[in-house]
This record gives structure tokens, C-alpha cells and sequence, in this order.
């Protein structure tokens, strides 16, 4: 086990190298950030100046070995519009979209597992065909039109929910969380919603498919014909197996939800890392880029990491395998 | 004393987008407590539905249409999936033709057996894992204590089916219904499990009903034989009967495809044409169009009836000579 963990450890800090190597060229590619952040009418030698205090003047490779040099150190660059260490602005936001991700992710796998399971049970029942046109129109319509509708419906016609913004936030643990008060919870509920409805219609349909396939297997049979609860065949026996490839749907998608949020939180005016990003974008802030996609790849990668061992947990078969690898 | 089980005129259907399969139609057997029957025919004659039909657990879209099923004088047919749940691993055991499939290949195998314990009786999970472990040493299986602990990839074959018995044997039930539960294994391990499950059953008193397109194996088992042919009983009596007069041209077709040794070197006698598909079964008697004796007067289907004590057979033209050597497992 502990080499199998030092292996995919190894795996997962090579990911990180390589993602920082394509970040850093791939944003180095995009405009001049001098022609953005300065005076129109500043003159050349002005020009050159703040290209020098940022460093811009130097050779690619220099950048580069720089920005590695001062990342394992825990400085992704300054931001260019805030003054400010990059990584401290996005982590300040990181809350916010955290809190936003875990939420949706309680939602669609707390919805999206009973409801795949039901509908993989009973394939030809009403609940179970109305469950799965659902889950079609989750995933195909667009996310920021979906976030428009819930708006439309839920705050304007309505007005049971407000539009937009995070609410009043209180400390739990360190970190500014909304869910805590009425008023956060009333701002957090729509964005999460908004977020979850794609995951969940996916999970939904993993969890009756894969439902669908065990229970057809001669141990879910052999299950009944011990005589043991349907409750207790679907709960453990039916459960337990579909749960593998679930967690590693959970898995890749926590991180892309983390990642990605970036929609929701628009449609939302939610104070999150995906806002800011698309801030940074349009301003050309190079350093909160950089550590914005460097804080994403890591967490992408630790969370594939704890997924890997997750599973190992979950299924014995790959444990064995693994360890005598 | 009324028999253990009482199968009348059973009828399962699959109703399929073709049309409906008529796995079983029409069967009707019966097994004396402590009595072995061997369910014998070939892929699709509808043997294993008919198991399966028994403990309610036939897959949709099948289910059992029309009859009987008298269980010590109960009709699980009409008692429904409440009843039949708690004679199912209690008093009617069921093992599967392939012990790979069998166990969950998530959950430790003291895990599987403690729930078969608990589903039943009210005993603490030391109580039901004291049981497990004795039902494990009863199969033959060494260090239980270690193997229950396992999972069961880590387990052989013939080792996992020993599992699987050794879970149906948990509540010393009074039946069991073994599905070809030694096809998948090897010849050796397979005289292994079939002389271990003999002895437990004669133990316990244990009535069994095996299951097997293999001839070979069921003739040295069981007391008595049923042979199915597309859904059908069409030949039914001591095994010995059977085995050494034939009377229906399918069961004699079945025991001189048999390899032997005393008839070395000859080619071995096939029965031609193949079993018919259950959407379209030919009129009449429904071996007719492989049969080598049919006529004009199979095309009424014929009944199964008595033709010497205890013996029944469905077919207008049996064979009445012929003693054939008895081909020996």
C-alpha cells in the first residue's frame, strides 16, 4: 500500500510540473499586459520602465525558471492590478467558491444516487422514465441559461430568493462560510442549485445505468435467494457496487466544479475564484491567471489522488492488485 | 405425509418484444423430504426457470403466469414475495452455476454469511459468525477464521462454490436447489463438491433438487430423474428406470450421446436438429421434428403419463425393449 501511495504520489507531482510548463507558455501568449495596465499616453521610456519592474524584458526561460523558482516557494508572481501576492487575492476568494462546490456537490450526489438507483429498479415505471427526461433536460440545456430561468422564476416572479451575491457570511473554523445564516443560505441555495443540476443529472444517469447492469448479476440473486430485505440487497449489495464508478465521477467533477465554477458565479455575482478569473481575463492580470490555473491543477490533482485511494477502499480487488504492483 | 414440494401445472412466460417465451409450460413434479430429483435437459428446456420459478425469483420480463407451487403444503405462487422471502435461505436454498458470479465481489465473505444468519433468526453477530464458521469447516474449508476474513477474489473456484453450499447449508434447510452448480468447475473438484453435498443433504435430511444438462453426473446423485424438453416433463421416473430403459426417443438420445468406454471406438450416436426456439414450438408432440419415430399421431400432443409403476413418460411411440448399457460416471 505505502508503495503504492509513494507511486501515485509521484504521478501526481509530475502532473503539476508539466500543467506549469503549459500554463506559463500558454499565458504568456496572450497580449502585452503593459499596453493594459498603463497610461495611453505614457512615453516609451515609461513603457520600458514597468516592463522592467515586472520582468517582462527578460528572456522566456528566465521568466520561466522565476516563476518555478518562486512558486515551490509559495509566490505565484504579484498581481499586476491589485499590487498584491496573486495567490493571496485567489485564496481569498477561495472560500467562497468552495463553499459554492461542496454545497452542489451535496445536492446532485445526495439527489442524483437515490434517484439514478430508483429509476435503474423500476426502467419501465413512470418515476423512473419522468426521472430520466429530467436528468436530459439538466444536462443539455445551458448552465448560465438554467441560472437565468431559476433567477427569472425564483427571485423576480416569485421573490422567495435573492438574485444575486453571497449574503451575510459569519466564521466557522477560520473561513468566511454563508450557510450558517438565513440570509447566506437564501443567496447560497439558487447558485448551488445552478452548479449541482448538471452533476446531478450526470450522476443520475451513471447510477442507473450502472444499477441497471448489477442487478442482473447472479450475486444480487443469489443475494435474494438468501432471503435477505430488498432494502438490505439495494442498500448493500446493489449500493456498494455502484458507488466505485460514482466516486470517480465525484472525483474528476469536484475538481472541475472548484475549477469551473466560473459560470455560475457570473450569472450569480457570486464573490468567487471563477469571477475573478474572468476579471483577470479581461484585464490582462498575468500573475492571477498563472496562479489561478497552478491553485486549480493542484487541486484537480489532489483530489484524483484522494479519489485513487478512496477506491482502494471501496473495492478490494484493486488494493490486492495494486499492492503486489 | 404430504411431499416436501408440489409443483402442478406450472407455467412461466417471458414476455419479450418478439413475443412470449413459454419457458415453462405446464410442468408438474414433486420432491419427498430428503428425496434427490434430477432436473435434467439441455440449454433453454426451461429447467433452470423452473428453479427459479420455485423461489420467486425469475428476472423481468418473465414471471409465473399459472399454477401451483405447494411448498410442505403452503402455495408460494399465491403467498407472494412477502412469504416467499422468508423461506427463501431458510427453508429453500438455492446454489448457482457459476460460484465467480455467486458472491459479491464487494463484500467480505463473513459479511455475506452473518446477513444470511441475521436475515432469518434473531442471534448477536458473534452468535451468527459462530455459524458461519462452522457451516465453513462443515464444507471442507481450512482455516476458517482466515477465510472469512477474505474476499472472494481471493478465493478458487471450487473453493468459492464450497462458500456458496456452505451459505445455502447455514439454516439446514429442507431443500435445496442446485442450478449446475459444478459445471464451472473441474472434473476432480467436481466429484469433490458433488460427494460433499451428498452427505450434508443425507446429514441434514435435506431434499435437493440438481439441476444439470449432464447426464453423467445426476444418474450417480439422484433417486429419482425428470427429463425437460422445450418447457416440458417429458419423461419422469427412478433413476435407474431411466438410465437403463429409456422410454422416450429424447432421453435415450440424451444417455447414447453419452461417451463410454465399453462402446470404444464407435461413433457416438447425436440427436439431430437442434431444441426449438420457445417463440415458435412446432405443434404437437414437441420433439417431433428431431424424432426418429414420429408420425401422423404425434400431432395431438401427448400427455405424460404412467407407463410402468412410477414411471411416466410423454410420447405415443416409447421404447419398450431394449436394455442400453448404463454409461457409468
Amino acid at each position: 500500500m505505502i508503495v503504492y501511495l509513494v507511486r501515485r504520489a509521484g504521478q501526481s507531482v509530475l502532473a503539476v510540473v508539466a500543467m506549469a510548463v503549459l500554463v506559463f507558455l500558454g499565458v504568456y501568449a496572450i497580449g502585452n499586459p503593459v499596453d493594459v495596465l498603463i497610461n495611453p499616453e505614457a512615453t516609451q521610456a515609461q513603457i520600458a520602465a514597468t516592463t522592467q519592474r515586472l520582468g517582462l524584458d527578460k528572456p522566456l526561460w528566465q521568466q520561466f525558471g522565476i516563476f518555478l523558482g518562486n512558486a515551490i516557494h509559495g509566490d505565484l508572481g504579484t498581481s499586476f492590478v491589485y499590487g498584491r501576492p496573486a495567490l493571496d487575492i485567489i485564496l481569498e476568494r477561495l472560500p467562497a467558491t468552495m463553499e459554492l462546490a461542496v454545497v452542489a456537490l451535496i445536492l446532485s450526489v445526495g439527489l442524483g444516487v437515490p434517484l439514478g438507483v430508483w429509476a435503474g429498479l423500476r426502467p419501465h415505471g413512470l418515476a423512473g422514465k419522468t426521472i430520466m427526461g429530467g436528468s436530459i433536460l439538466g444536462f443539455s440545456l445551458p448552465n448560465f441559461w438554467q441560472g437565468m430561468l431559476l433567477i427569472l422564476v425564483f427571485a423576480v416572479l416569485l421573490g422567495w430568493l435573492p438574485a444575486g451575491g453571497r449574503g451575510q457570511t459569519t466564521e466557522f473554523m477560520g473561513l468566511e462560510v454563508s450557510f450558517l445564516t438565513l440570509d447566506g443560505l437564501s443567496h447560497l441555495i439558487l447558485p448551488a442549485i445552478n452548479l449541482a443540476l448538471f452533476k446531478m443529472s450526470l450522476i443520475i444517469r451513471l447510477a442507473r445505468a450502472n444499477t441497471r447492469e448489477v442487478c442482473l448479476q447472479d450475486y444480487v440473486k443469489f443475494a435474494r435467494a438468501k432471503g435477505l430485505s430488498g432494502r438490505r440487497v439495494v442498500m448493500v449489495h446493489v449500493l456498494k457496487n455502484i458507488m466505485i464508478p460514482v466516486v470517480t465521477i465525484i472525483g474528476l467533477e469536484l475538481g472541475s466544479m472548484v475549477a469551473f465554477a466560473i459560470v455560475t458565479e457570473t450569472v450569480f455575482a457570486w464573490p468567487g475564484m471563477g469571477k475573478l478569473l474572468i476579471d483577470s481575463i479581461n484585464l490582462l492580470d498575468r500573475p492571477v491567471i498563472v496562479a489561478y490555473l497552478m491553485l486549480t491543477v493542484l487541486i484537480i490533482v489532489t483530489i484524483n489522488f484522494l479519489v485513487d485511494v478512496i477506491y482502494s477502499l471501496l473495492d478490494p480487488r484493486i488494493r490486492l492488485s495494486e499492492m503486489k504492483g | 405425509m404430504s411431499r416436501l414440494l408440489e409443483v402442478r401445472d406450472l407455467h412461466t412466460h417471458f414476455f419479450t418484444r418478439d413475443g412470449v417465451a413459454r419457458a415453462v409450460d405446464g410442468v408438474s413434479l414433486s420432491v419427498d423430504r430428503g428425496e434427490i430429483l434430477g432436473l435434467v435437459g439441455e440449454s433453454g428446456s426451461g429447467k433452470s426457470v423452473t428453479g427459479f420459478s420455485i423461489l420467486g425469483l425469475v428476472d423481468p420480463p418473465g414471471r409465473v403466469v399459472s399454477g401451483q407451487i405447494l411448498f410442505d403444503g403452503q402455495d408460494l405462487v399465491a403467498g407472494g414475495e412477502g412469504a416467499l422471502r422468508h423461506l427463501r435461505g431458510k427453508r429453500i436454498a438455492m446454489i448457482f452455476q457459476d460460484p465467480m458470479m455467486t458472491l459479491n465481489p464487494v463484500l467480505r465473505i463473513d459479511t455475506q454469511m452473518i446477513e444470511t444468519v441475521r436475515a432469518h433468526v434473531d442471534v448477536s453477530r458473534d452468535e451468527a459468525l459462530r455459524r458461519s464458521r462452522e457451516a465453513l469447516v462443515a464444507v471442507g474449508i481450512s482455516s476458517p477464521d482466515e477465510r472469512l476474513q477474505s474476499y472472494p477474489h481471493q478465493f478458487s473456484g471450487g473453493m468459492r462454490q464450497r462458500v456458496a453450499i456452505a451459505i445455502a447449508m447455514l439454516h439446514k434447510p429442507d431443500l435445496i436447489i442446485a442450478d449446475e452448480p459444478t459445471t464451472a468447475l473441474d472434473v476432480t473438484i467436481q466429484a469433490q463438491i458433488l460427494s460433499e453435498v451428498q452427505t450434508l443433504c443425507a446429514e441434514a435430511g435435506t431434499a435437493l433438487i440438481w439441476i444439470t444438462h449432464d447426464l453423467a453426473v445426476v444418474s450417480g446423485l439422484a433417486d429419482r430423474l425428470a427429463v425437460m424438453y422445450a418447457g416440458r416433463i417429458i419423461e419422469e421416473g427412478p433413476t435407474s428406470r431411466i438410465i437403463a430403459a429409456p422410454m422416450h426417443p429424447y432421453t435415450r438420445g440424451l444417455i447414447e450421446s453419452v461417451p463410454h468406454g465399453k462402446r470404444h471406438g464407435a461413433l457416438l450416436s447425436q440427436i439431430k436438429g437442434m431444441t426449438p426456439s420457445l417463440l415458435k414450438l412446432p405443434s404437437g408432440c414437441k420433439f417431433r421434428p428431431r424424432c426418429p419415430r414420429a408420425d401422423d399421431a404425434c400431432t395431438p400432443e401427448p400427455p405424460l403419463e404412467a407407463a410402468r409403476p412410477g414411471h411416466s413418460v410423454r410420447c405415443v411411440h416409447p421404447h419398450t425393449e431394449s436394455r442400453i448399457e448404463v454409461p457409468t460416471t
